[in-house]
């Protein structure tokens, strides 16, 4: 065996082996996975109605509209029209509807506003078709909507990238970090050093067993959104790998960093800690950026997890190709050549 | 017989304390040669510095004639070093360790296990190193130490926090360790393991090489009395006085305590007055000799 595939093979053995880095590494991030794509169920559900009395609008909708008006709305019946307001001032639907002659009420509330546009809107365009049907003239135009993919994605799909960039981040910053500051302090640093293996083995094979951390995570995450979830990928997909090669370089490089700064192994998990959550939270890992002030997201833009985090989305969701990331390559790579410079200079060979 | 490793005027600070105080010695091939003192006395640096751990302020050190210092490549498969710490990779079992080791060196898994045998850890090889005891990690530093069958091994401390039967029985096996011609560099503060495994014992304090020579010819040149202990009750401290070439004698517990530097003449007196019965006879140690030489009595 060589250095290099002895190494390698010792450093997987004991991460394999720590249940709680094996812990930190998959199976926490998975639980976000299941209770952001799983149990709290961002789709656009269907919009509530309650309906007083008889509303023969909808009765007398055409077939096709009626399966739409279905599609759109879940509607319960009331004849108690003060039951129905009470309903909707709590919240419960979206809109309570009733006849009056031949006006069409709908009462809603103010409290979401985007929900009480869609009702609003949903509602006339069926009143349209419904004084189309009544005037017996055929439509002249004909509408068909045509999904794009974007930010209107199904929750599974923004959060499996998301939230694999970070437990990627995670296990590689820590990683490296607990390596960096356990070896050192078990002086196994200054043992390898007295061995012929040179640094490049070691350093080879540390990011080696990374980069197939890394890579069993997006396996798992990957097959878990796909099969459990109902994930789709996109063509280019298979693009998340080199992707989360540079990744995982540049969260080594940090990794490098905190344990470097810090004084002791526990220290330099916290220190890398410290740097990855954060780094999560502002990379959208947890939840869009969409709302995120200006500034927060041109801070965003330093952080090498919001552009792996994109570059994912792009190739995993939205169908982008190749040539999408190669500023993310540029990124990556060049923060973790930077970022490992500046720890390698802050490194000191004794703990104390 | 060339040297295997020559160091002349070794000198290192940290700040404001120097570590190492121009120290200069030379260690023959196949020697066991100690370097003794106690804790802080600048053992480790010392060995760091021939090992080519850390660069000199000043001084020359040549290890198999060679500089080790930058890095040198090619004498490294040449030396084995066991570190203070118990230097092993987080959760791997004894064998997985040493088979390590081993590859790191090109040497093949069978002559890894065969290590594992001789230094007794055969039904351990399945044992994760952090469930091992401390005189068994030990053994298996050594161990992974002279996988790759070096010329100079060095052990920096093996028997430290070890208790005392576990220190004798290490002894047992790092006795055997120059036999076939290799040099062995050990560091201890124990006075007693100085003396029965090296050659020749340098003393370092505060960085200073103080003496330097066999652990006999060191207490021989010490001049020191020999004490012999007798039963008070058969021998009063006058009557021991009285004795000719006695130097002292007093009281210790239950022991009238004869000082000598002529223990035959002595013994012989004693003899006739038939007071041999629990007698004991103490030379001087190298703690007599670190006693003189500092004076201060040693603590480890």
């Amino acid at each position: 065996m060589t250095a290099f595939w002895s190494l390698s093979v010792a450093t997987f053995k004991g991460f394999f082996r720590d249940k709680q880095s094996v812990f930190f590494a998959i199976v926490f991030p998975l639980m976000f996975l299941v209770l952001f794509g799983g149990v709290l169920d961002f789709e656009t559900s269907r919009l509530e109605l309650v309906e007083v009395g008889d509303v023969a609008l909808v009765e007398e909708l055409p077939p096709p509209a009626q399966d739409a008006f279905e599609e759109a709305f879940e509607v319960t019946s009331t004849d108690d029209l003060d039951e129905a307001l009470t309903q909707v001032a709590e919240g419960d639907v979206d809109a309570a509807i009733e006849m009056r002659g031949d006006t069409f009420v709908a009462h809603y509330s103010q409290a979401d506003q985007v929900k009480a546009a869609m009702t609003q809107g949903t509602l006339r365009a069926f009143v349209d078709a419904a004084n189309v049907a009544a005037s017996g003239e055929p439509p002249r135009f004909a509408f068909r909507a045509e999904r794009v993919e974007d930010e209107s994605l199904d929750a599974i799909q923004f959060v499996t990238p998301g939230l694999l960039g970070w437990a990627i981040a995670m296990s590689a910053a820590f990683g490296a970090a607990a390596t960096l500051q356990g070896w050192r302090e078990s002086k196994l640093l200054r043992r390898l050093r007295l061995s012929p293996a040179s640094t490049g083995q070691i350093v080879a094979a540390r990011i080696g067993v990374a980069v197939i951390i890394a890579l069993v995570q997006m396996a798992i995450f990957v097959g878990l959104a796909t099969v459990a979830f109902g994930m789709q990928l996109t063509g280019y997909w298979w693009m998340a790998v080199p992707l989360i090669v540079a990744g995982t370089l540049s969260f080594m490089a940090l990794g490098l960093l905190a344990g470097a700064l810090a004084k002791s192994a526990e220290g330099a998990v916290n220190l890398a800690n410290f740097f990855v959550l954060p780094m999560a939270f502002l990379s959208g890992s947890f939840f869009p950026l969409d709302g995120a002030p200006e500034w927060l997201r041109t801070i965003s833009l330093a952080m090498p997890l919001r552009h792996l985090n994109d570059a994912m989305s792009d190739v995993m969701v939205r169908g982008l190709g190749p040539s999408a990331t190669v500023l993310t390559f540029v990124i990556l790579l060049g923060f973790a050549v930077v970022v490992t410079a500046v720890a390698a200079r802050l490194f000191r060979w004794d703990a104390d | 017989m060339s040297a295997a490793i020559e160091v002349h005027g070794l000198t290192k600070t940290y700040g404001d304390l120097t570590a190492v105080d121009d120290i200069t010695f030379s260690v023959g091939q196949g020697e066991f040669f100690g370097i003794l003192g106690p804790n802080g006395a600048g053992k480790t640096t010392t060995l760091e510095m021939i090992e080519g751990l850390r660069q000199p302020d000043a001084g020359r050190v040549r290890l198999l004639g060679e500089n080790p210092w930058p890095r040198n490549a090619s004498l490294l498969p040449r030396i084995g070093v066991q570190l203070q710490a118990s230097s092993f990779f987080e959760r791997l079992t004894a064998r997985e360790q040493i088979r390590t080791f081993a590859a790191l060196y090109g040497v093949p898994a069978v002559r890894a296990d065969a290590w594992l045998g001789r230094v007794g850890l055969e039904d351990k090889a399945g044992t994760r190193t952090e469930k091992l005891s401390g005189g068994q990690k030990q053994r298996l530093a050594i161990a992974s130490a002279l996988v790759h069958d070096p010329e100079v091994v060095f052990l920096d401390e093996p028997t430290a926090a070890l208790d005392p039967q576990a220190r004798r029985n290490l002894w047992d096996l790092l006795g055997t360790l120059n036999e076939s011609g290799r040099t062995v560099v050990l560091t201890t503060h124990y006075m007693d393991e100085a003396e029965a495994l090296c050659d020749r014992v340098a003393i370092v304090d505060h960085g200073r090489l103080l003496e330097l020579d066999t652990p006999s010819a060191l207490v021989r040149g010490l001049d020191a009395d020999v004490r012999i202990y007798v039963d008070a009750a058969l021998l009063d401290v006058d009557e021991a006085a009285a004795i000719p070439q006695v130097s002292a004698a007093e009281r210790d517990g239950d022991s009238t305590v004869v000082r000598t530097k002529a223990p035959s003449v002595v013994l012989a007196a004693l003899a006739e007055r038939q007071v041999l019965e629990g007698l004991q006879v103490k030379a001087a140690t190298l703690e007599d000799v670190f006693l003189t030489r500092t004076g201060r009595e040693y603590r480890a």
